[in-house]
């Protein structure tokens, strides 16, 4: 069993129509989608959720005005100025740390835990698929992809899949680690602007910190033929494997507003190019 | 006046609106928030005068007057210490995991022997500078950290409030966006018009209600997809301040790292025209 996830560094280059297309193109796998916070992919899986869990993580403080002598201890000693000058909780900046309901002198705050989420198991047409649903303004986004990472795997290896195909997030912070940390590969998606090869060489350097193979691809790579030659050579001189790329094309627009993957209704030659990544990938 | 660019979505323009608004204001900040993928720089090449290393505290051990009684594992809410307990006349010993650690002082504060001091660790770099007329802040956090909530209040510890502030925020609805829209008078959400922008300016609406920000929506590439992104702001009363149509020029432009009113100039006029917009709102 091989675990593929697909990032990118920069947004919007193309993470989710190709997780999308190896979905409809790979056999035998599960997919999940770890980009929690903004997540995308059942918009083409169109999934039927059959499993449902609440996803519990961190606490927030409350503080009970009847108890409290309004010393302000807790406003003192709050990192995170979670705790207002009329003593009302913010539940958004509060981190969870319980340090104010350790020190209150009366005991007028108690910590709760929080229902940052949901997860799911669902089926697709295109097998079984993790997802979730972080809560609006929660924290521990990297918990719960952890989370729907473990469930995934712990599925494929049941089932004798032979792969996990993850859907990442942008960026390079605590998500992207979680969607990284010990799989096989890491599919790295980015487009030829200067913008795009800034973020991938970033996120490359995570893959390279955390020990993960990279391959890459350049998605709409006519919209500046200079450029895409720049991240070709940057790969060169990195060892860095170049697993294609695929034409800028409204074609591909077009297949995300009927909610279908690019292998079933982009042009030809996207269906081509993204069929020659996928063999180079899982081959 | 301070307003955020933020989006929901990656990739849908939001380094675009910020650089291009900031470039067509007079007496402009701009705050690159994006501290895990920063790009703003690579459009306006500011001058960086001031680089100031970003720290967290996380605890070390004075491992003489540590007892071993286990109180800091106890307190800390982020299971970032762990306690190896003596045995066969081992003393035993603490172990920090600094990628877990908040930062929230709870161990130091009530260890009994007071044998926990606070040390910085280093998670990026605060650069300030100048391009042409604009005051330019950014951050990069370092390769292999997972927390940029912190960094990117260091970045907003340089807002400028005699100044029209800009705050280039990172895409997602989770902490990091929430640290760096969270001081902004005002939000402008970018999307485009397909399944994927609408569902997450769903969400990014969400937070936003939720922070108390008022906010407006600008459509870019408005001619790619469908129409669904207007009605939903139709539908929910949600000012749609801009339109930029899907134009080869601009993407070429932007893959250059060209801001797109130095080449149009007639991008500052509807700018400016939609920053008044704005004011008169907030009035």
């Amino acid at each position: 069993m091989k675990q593929i996830v697909v990032i990118s560094g920069k947004g919007g280059t193309g993470k989710t129509i190709l997780t999308a297309s190896f979905a409809a193109l790979a056999k035998n796998k599960i997919m999940v989608d770890c980009d929690v916070d903004a997540a995308d992919l059942h918009l083409l899986l169109h999934p039927t959720v059959k499993e449902r869990y609440e996803f519990k993580s961190g606490k927030t403080a409350k503080l009970n005005k009847k108890i409290c002598t309004q010393c302000g201890k807790c406003i003192a000693l709050c990192r995170f100025d979670a705790i207002s000058d009329n003593f009302a909780v913010d539940p958004i900046s509060c981190e969870g740390c319980g340090l104010c309901s350790l020190i209150c002198p009366v005991g007028a705050i108690t910590m709760k835990e929080n229902t940052a989420g949901e997860w799911f198991i669902s089926d697709t047409k295109y097998g079984a698929f993790v997802h979730a649903k972080l809560g609006i303004a929660e924290e521990n986004s990297g918990k719960l992809v952890a989370k729907i990472r473990q469930v995934a795997k712990e599925i494929a290896e049941r089932d004798r899949l032979d792969y996990v195909i993850v859907d990442g997030p942008p960026g390079i912070g605590c998500p992207v680690i979680a969607s990284l940390s010990g799989v096989d590969c890491a599919v790295v998606v980015t487009e030829p602007t200067l913008s795009g090869l800034h973020d991938a060489k970033r996120v490359i350097e995570v893959c390279t910190h955390f020990k993960v193979p990279v391959k890459m691809v350049i998605n709409k790579y006519d919209l500046n033929i200079d450029v895409t030659q720049k991240i070709e050579a940057y790969c060169r001189s990195g060892n860095i494997e170049i697993a294609g790329r695929i034409i800028f094309d409204s074609s591909v627009p077009r297949t995300l507003v009927k909610g279908i993957t690019a292998i079933e209704g982009a042009s030809e030659e996207v269906i081509k190019e993204i069929k020659d990544i996928w063999e180079k990938i899982f081959t | 006046m301070i307003i955020s660019v933020a989006s929901g979505k990656g990739g849908t323009g939001k380094t675009t609106i910020a650089v291009n608004l900031a470039l067509s204001l007079d007496n402009v900040q701009l705050l690159d928030c994006d501290v895990e993928e920063p790009n703003a720089h690579i459009f306006l090449k500011p001058e960086i005068k001031e680089k100031i290393p970003a720290f967290i505290p996380i605890p070390k051990i004075d491992e003489v007057k540590c007892n071993i009684c286990g109180k800091c594992r106890e307190v800390c809410a982020y299971h970032a210490i762990a306690v190896i307990p003596s045995s066969d006349g081992d003393k035993g010993s603490v172990l920090i995991f600094p990628h877990l650690c908040h930062g929230c002082g709870a161990c130091s504060l009530l260890c009994p022997q007071n044998a926990i001091r606070e040390v910085n660790k280093e998670i990026g770099v605060v650069e300030i500078g100048t391009a042409q007329s604009t005051q330019f802040v950014h951050g990069r956090l370092n390769v292999g950290e997972i927390m940029s909530p912190p960094l990117i209040r260091q970045v907003e510890d340089h807002i400028d409030p005699a100044k029209t502030v800009i705050i280039d925020a990172p895409p997602g609805t989770s902490c990091p966006v929430i640290a760096a829209v969270k001081k902004s008078d005002y939000c402008i959400l970018v999307t485009e018009p397909t399944p994927f922008g609408l569902n997450d300016l769903v969400l990014a609406v969400e937070v936003l209600r939720k922070l108390k920000i008022p906010f407006g929506v600008i459509i870019n590439r408005s001619d790619i997809g469908d129409d669904e992104v207007d009605k939903y702001c139709q539908d929910n009363k949600i000012r749609i301040l801009l339109r930029i149509p899907f134009d080869r020029e601009i993407a070429l432009l932007y893959s250059r790292g060209i801001p797109l009113v130095q080449e149009k100039p007639e991008y500052k006029e509807k700018f400016r025209r939609m920053f008044d917009v704005i004011t008169k709102e907030m009035s």
